[in-house]
């Protein structure tokens, strides 16, 4: 059965034309969500798209946070059931929610950063980068203004111990990320959060590359591998 | 009617880049002298009623929860 990936459209959400594309040029099918609908649609997996939610009025992905959808989706994030994927703005959105730890903190260099950025993958167990070899070098699309990921020392420690880096900035972080870090993942994998935009780098023609497609590639081989609990299914 | 301020401050360790544009800034414009900038927010909080400590305590939690984010920010209340 094909897959079915959820892409949330908050007000100001700019990229979840491009994750709902993206899901299908893996061979998912993509599912609009409503930020105002606590309904997930019994979907198998989410993506948290990238813009400017709510203006990024306050902090970005601070309002987000407690839109209707958000009551279903944290539980069942926090479970480890449901696999999430935020991008940019919905990375901030999974910090902001405490499904991830650290916050996204103005780019260092005070410039809003748009370039094709080059990442190193190194956790690769997770359900979003299973596709990928260990140390794996990838060219994806970096647009952001608020990218640099902070957090306690402890925190970092914890991370890098227990292999929760997803990715990391080649080279110097561009934005001011702390130990370079452009993505982070859960204890259970399944949730993950990325500055950088996979979802643009999936087709020769719009993309600098197709590294991104990886990450919606894994997550069907984690769907088939298992079996998946699918979210708010009644 | 009450009134509750809640000043929101980035956490010291945390880099304010606004801040340092505005540092940045009084130079250029003979500002003298200006070592450092901080920048933070300020909340007006309105409140109908009288402010007893459980509504005082109700906007604490506001702050902590929506106003602030504990992770990089540390918040002050007082009543005004």
């Amino acid at each position: 059965m094909t897959a079915r990936v959820g892409v949330v459209t908050f007000p100001g959400s700019l990229d979840d034309r491009d994750a709902a594309r993206a899901v299908r040029i893996s061979g998912a099918e993509p599912v609009s969500l409503w930020h105002g609908d606590a309904d997930l649609k019994g979907v198998d997996a989410v993506v948290l798209p990238g813009g400017f939610s709510y203006g990024d009025y306050l902090r970005c992905g601070a309002i987000a946070r407690f839109a209707p959808i958000m009551s279903e989706l944290v539980p069942a994030a926090r479970s480890g059931a449901l696999p999430v994927l935020g991008i940019c703005n919905g990375f901030q959105i999974l910090c902001e929610s405490h499904l991830l730890p650290g916050a996204l903190t103005r780019n260092s260099s005070r410039h809003f950063i748009c370039r094709d950025q080059t990442l190193r993958i190194e956790a690769t167990t997770t359900a979003w980068t299973n596709g990928y070899a260990p140390g794996q070098e990838v060219v994806i699309p970096l647009k952001s203004g608020e990218g640099s990921y902070v957090a306690e020392a402890a925190t970092l420690d914890e991370l890098e111990r227990d292999g929760r880096i997803v990715a990391r900035y080649v080279g110097t972080a561009p934005n001011g990320s702390q130990r370079g870090i452009a993505g982070i993942t859960n204890e259970h994998g399944n949730v993950v959060g990325l500055m950088p935009h996979p979802e643009h780098a999936v087709e020769a023609l719009t993309g600098p590359s197709v590294d991104g497609l990886g990450f919606f590639t894994s997550l069907l081989s984690h769907l088939a591998s298992g079996s998946p609990v699918g979210a708010g299914a009644r | 009617m009450a009134r509750v301020v809640v000043d929101v401050m980035l956490k010291p360790e945390i880099l304010d880049p606004q801040g340092q544009a505005i540092v940045g800034a009084c130079g250029r414009l003979g500002f003298e002298g200006v070592t450092q900038v901080r920048q933070g927010k300020r909340f007006e909080v309105e409140i109908e009623g009288e402010l007893d400590d459980a509504r005082l305590a109700d906007v604490r939690r506001l702050a902590e929860t929506l106003l602030a984010n504990p992770v990089i920010e540390d918040f002050e209340l007082r009543v005004e």
